[in-house]
């Protein structure tokens, strides 16, 4: 079955989605990452969607649930390279995710979730 | 409904050269001929152009269905010359005048015709009015067709003149909007930035409202749709220029801009940028 990698960075994990989402996918990274974050303790998540270029209101809302609970895990969420059409359209769902911290990169969201955890 | 008889037809054509005398003397009249906008002579050609169409259309077809193929040469012609005197700046009534002043000539050519036969005039004479009268909606509608073309195209254009993002320092890019902001606007302006945003990597834009003339609801409910999608991309947004107007205008109506950073000027958003940045400004030595 069609998986998406979750890599280990240290304290962090790395979520890459290359390929065009779909509800199942969705539903099986959110059970794979949440099963990660508590075996690894990890600190923070960053989920890299620079390759997505199209979403609808169920991916929307499933960033922002699986922010929710890597949150209740004791780690943060970082989103980074979100392409304008997609924000776009996020924005026009009503879906605004609040919550969720956004950085334009992989490098800033990498620096923004050290400053994070150096500051707890 | 009336339609033309052959008599009419016949008579028309056969006094086709005193018809247009009196009709460039008619308009001569008027004083729609000695317009500068345009030429004498194109004036001319366009009258004498368009009695020919018609006899060659009356000849052919059935006066009373301006819409039918033998009326296609007619109407393409009033088509072009609804769009020059369009483009020309011509209002609708002095258009549509070209056709109605034919009216008078062609009266005045049917009483003659007619003279022993009064039942009949008034039947050709209705027949007559009818049929310049569809000519002369289809014009005007031919005319206003071409003016709302020339505005949309107008729009256009404005909407691109309109979105200028420039880059006010390494990482920061501004916005300034001028004019109204409505969803077709907001929904440009909010593309370009947020491909600039993606192009450049800049982490700070500012929105500068300044040459916004007046916020309401709706145009606060775009300036935050805006600043949000500015924020899930990964950037930061400031609102500047917020005249004290405005100001005054958005506690009014009792707004809620929680959560936007709002600076009273270009001046002091740029500083914060700057501040943010990591970077101050010295004066050297």
């Amino acid at each position: 079955m069609e998986r998406i990698p979750i890599l280990r960075m240290g304290d962090f994990l790395l979520v890459t989605i290359q390929v065009d989402m779909h509800d199942e996918l969705a539903m099986t990274l959110q059970d794979d990452l949440s099963e990660r974050i508590s075996k690894t303790s990890a600190r923070g998540v960053l989920i890299d969607i620079s390759a997505l270029d199209m979403v609808d209101s169920f991916i929307g809302r499933m960033i922002g649930t699986i922010s929710g609970l890597s949150k209740i895990m004791d780690a943060d969420t970082v989103l980074v390279g979100m392409q304008p059409a997609v924000a776009i359209t996020l924005v026009e769902l009503g879906l605004t995710l609040p919550g969720v911290l956004t950085a334009l990169d992989v490098e800033r969201g990498m620096k923004l979730l050290r400053a994070r955890v150096q500051s707890e | 409904m009336t339609a033309l008889s052959t008599q009419t037809i016949e008579a028309t054509r056969k006094n086709e050269g005193q018809l247009l005398a009196s009709w460039q003397a008619g308009l001569d009249a008027n004083g729609a001929s000695r317009d500068t906008r345009i030429d004498r002579a194109e004036f001319d050609m366009q009258t004498r152009e368009f009695l020919r169409l018609l006899l060659a259309g009356a000849n052919a077809g059935d006066s009373s269905n301006i819409t039918g193929s033998e009326w296609s040469d007619v109407r393409a012609f009033l088509d072009g010359l609804s769009r020059s005197r369009a483009l020309q700046g011509f209002d609708s009534q002095s258009t549509a005048n070209f056709i109605f002043s034919l009216k008078r000539p062609l009266f005045g050519l049917l009483q003659g015709e007619y003279a022993n036969n009064p039942s009949e005039m008034a039947g050709q004479l209705w027949a007559v009015t009818e049929w310049l009268d569809a000519l002369g909606m289809y014009t005007v509608r031919a005319f206003q067709k071409s003016r709302e073309e020339v505005i949309s195209r107008q729009q256009e254009e404005l909407l691109e003149l309109s979105t200028p993002v420039v880059k006010l320092w390494d990482g920061v890019l501004a916005l300034p909007m001028i004019g109204t902001l409505d969803s077709q606007r907001t929904q440009v302006v909010m593309e370009s930035l947020l491909q600039r945003i993606v192009e450049t990597g800049s982490e700070i834009a500012i929105i500068d409202i300044t040459g916004v003339p007046t916020v309401d609801t709706l145009v606060a409910q775009h300036l935050l749709k805006t600043v949000t999608a500015i924020r899930l991309m990964g950037a930061d947004a400031i609102i500047s220029g917020v005249r004290p107007q405005i100001a005054q205008t958005i506690v009014h109506l009792g707004l809620d801009l929680q959560g936007i950073v709002t600076k009273a000027n270009l001046a002091d958003a740029l500083a914060l940028a700057l501040k943010r940045s990591g970077l101050t400004v010295t004066k050297a030595s």
